[in-house]
């Protein structure tokens, strides 16, 4: 075989799978230092040896004050940052992969079935409606745009989005109902691993206990969840376990 | 799955000037694969090169045919490479003069290339070509007009409907949103995904607007001195830059 572009240098080709299958997914040992090259080449250590195992049906919170990593591990699940050493296992297809190892179209894969992301903000498609953004996902899988709006509307009815909205851009519309759009987006699909990422932060009361709800679903439907909340009744209430992170010294 | 197009180490170099150093990479169905890089880091010449506008001095190029054979594209001779490039290829060009006939009707432009692949029923090439009128959002009483008389982002969805009318299974693109204004390249690039998931094309986009590559690319190769310098999904790319040259590029874009 002819070498194609190798993915992360950094990361460990020699790692073996790991043998249970009780969990979702298996992070190891996870490092990730950003170089700033036109900054003087300063380094920023952000992970140094992070671990952690989600069973199905869990939700892990991840804790710690600002800039301490919770962000840059929930990313770096989502292969959205490239670690620089460690294995992040998915029990994709019923079979682990590791992330770092996947060629780009892999990645693609695994990310169109087995983890999803609701990340805080929406990014906006000029001139897209609301409703087709959000039912991508659907489509990206084979359904047709008809059955994926279907799934999308209902969704949004959950969520109290106003039904005027749903075929206008989103460009203009305010956090908070973006916000729903992309827990739509990310609900609609049934990925055995979902990553929140303050998936409440610009809700109202109402809202936030529709998120909660759809949560609780995932969660008794045996997805495996791992969260940053800064809401501490929405992370008491959905979360099993917390991991605190704590800011690396900047030597 | 298998990929669809497959570059293997492909350099080309003038006078002392290396264009392309030794870029591999592996296209597969149904993916957009941005390019990215400042003018003369060789990604025109790589476009062009897979093209077989301009002569390699090493690598290979395979593709695999719709009927499931791999072609080695170097190893083609001219007529079949022509025959290939006309039925299962599309190439988009920046200006949309280079790749209309000016000259001829807009459903002319459309019709002539589906006679290209053997089509004759004129009926049928005239629904055809109303069709994909509409589907480029260009009314259909503009059929019977010359493009000459069309503004910039509409020769240039005129263009789209010339070269996606057969069908093409992969389409080289070179800056296709380049010298129009905003709006237009808004409505041109919702298009474009459209397409792209509804015909499960395969696209090598070049370009130098991040804001193009973040909307359309699913992966995004980085050049800089005829080198692929970073390569990865375009998000990985674009929200954790690792080369500084990448670095650089992101920090520089005013719209995240």
């Amino acid at each position: 075989m002819m070498q194609i572009e190798t993915h992360y240098p950094g990361a460990n080709a020699s790692v073996a799978p790991p043998r249970d299958r009780s969990h979702r997914l298996i992070a190891q040992d996870l490092h990730k230092t950003f170089v700033l090259h036109n900054q003087g080449g300063i380094r920023l250590p952000v992970l140094a040896g992070i671990s952690l195992s989600v069973k199905p049906g869990e939700c892990v919170a991840l804790a710690g004050i600002s800039g301490s990593g919770k962000s840059t591990f929930l990313r770096s699940l989502y292969g959205n940052y490239r670690i620089d050493q460690g294995a992040i296992w998915l029990l994709h297809n019923n079979q682990w992969v590791n992330l770092p190892q996947l060629v780009p179209h892999e990645l693609i894969e695994v990310r169109k079935t087995t983890i999803g992301y609701v990340s805080q903000f929406l990014r906006v498609i000029p001139r897209v409606p609301a409703l087709t953004i959000a039912a991508e996902p659907l489509m990206e899988l084979g359904q047709s745009q008809a059955e994926a709006e279907a799934v999308i509307k209902s969704l949004f009815e959950q969520l109290n989005l106003p039904a005027r909205l749903w075929d206008l851009s989103p460009t203009t519309f305010s956090g908070g109902e973006k916000q729903r759009i992309n827990i739509a987006r990310a609900f609609s699909v049934n990925y055995p691993i979902l990553l929140l990422d303050e998936p409440t932060a610009s809700l109202d009361a109402t809202n936030r206990e529709v998120v909660i709800k759809l949560i609780e679903d995932r969660k008794s439907q045996g997805c495996a969840l791992i969260g940053i909340f800064h809401d501490d009744e929405v992370r008491s209430r959905v979360c099993n376990r917390i991991l605190t992170f704590t800011p690396l010294s900047h030597a | 799955m298998e990929p669809l197009l497959t570059i293997d180490q492909l350099s080309k170099t003038y006078g002392r000037i290396r264009a392309c150093d030794r870029i591999s990479f592996a296209l597969y169905p149904g993916q957009v694969l941005g390019i990215i890089g400042e003018s003369g880091s060789g990604k025109t010449t790589l476009l062009r090169a897979i093209a077989g506008a301009i002569a390699l001095d090493s690598g290979q190029l395979f593709y695999r045919r719709q009927m499931g054979d791999v072609l080695s594209l170097t190893q083609l001779s001219e007529p079949r490479r022509r025959i290939l490039m006309r039925s299962e290829w599309g190439f988009v060009r920046q200006n949309p003069r280079d790749g209309l006939r000016m000259n001829v009707t807009a459903g002319a432009n459309i019709g002539e290339r589906l006679m290209d692949i053997g089509q004759r029923h004129y009926g049928n090439i005239r629904t055809e070509a109303a069709q994909w009128l509409a589907q480029v959002e260009i009314g259909e009483e503009r059929m019977d007009q010359l493009p000459i008389h069309f503004s910039g982002g509409m020769q240039q969805r005129l263009q789209l409907a010339r070269v996606l009318v057969t069908k093409p299974r992969l389409v080289l693109m070179d800056e296709p949103t380049g010298g129009l204004d905003v709006s237009v390249q808004a409505r041109l690039l919702d298009l474009m995904r459209s397409l792209v998931r509804r015909f499960q094309l395969s696209v090598v986009l070049v370009t130098h607007d991040i804001g193009v590559v973040r909307l359309l690319a699913h992966r995004l190769m980085v050049m800089q001195n005829g080198q692929v310098i970073e390569a990865g999904l375009t998000d990985q790319v674009l929200d954790d830059p690792h080369h500084p040259y990448t670095q650089q590029l992101v920090s520089a874009t005013l719209t995240p």
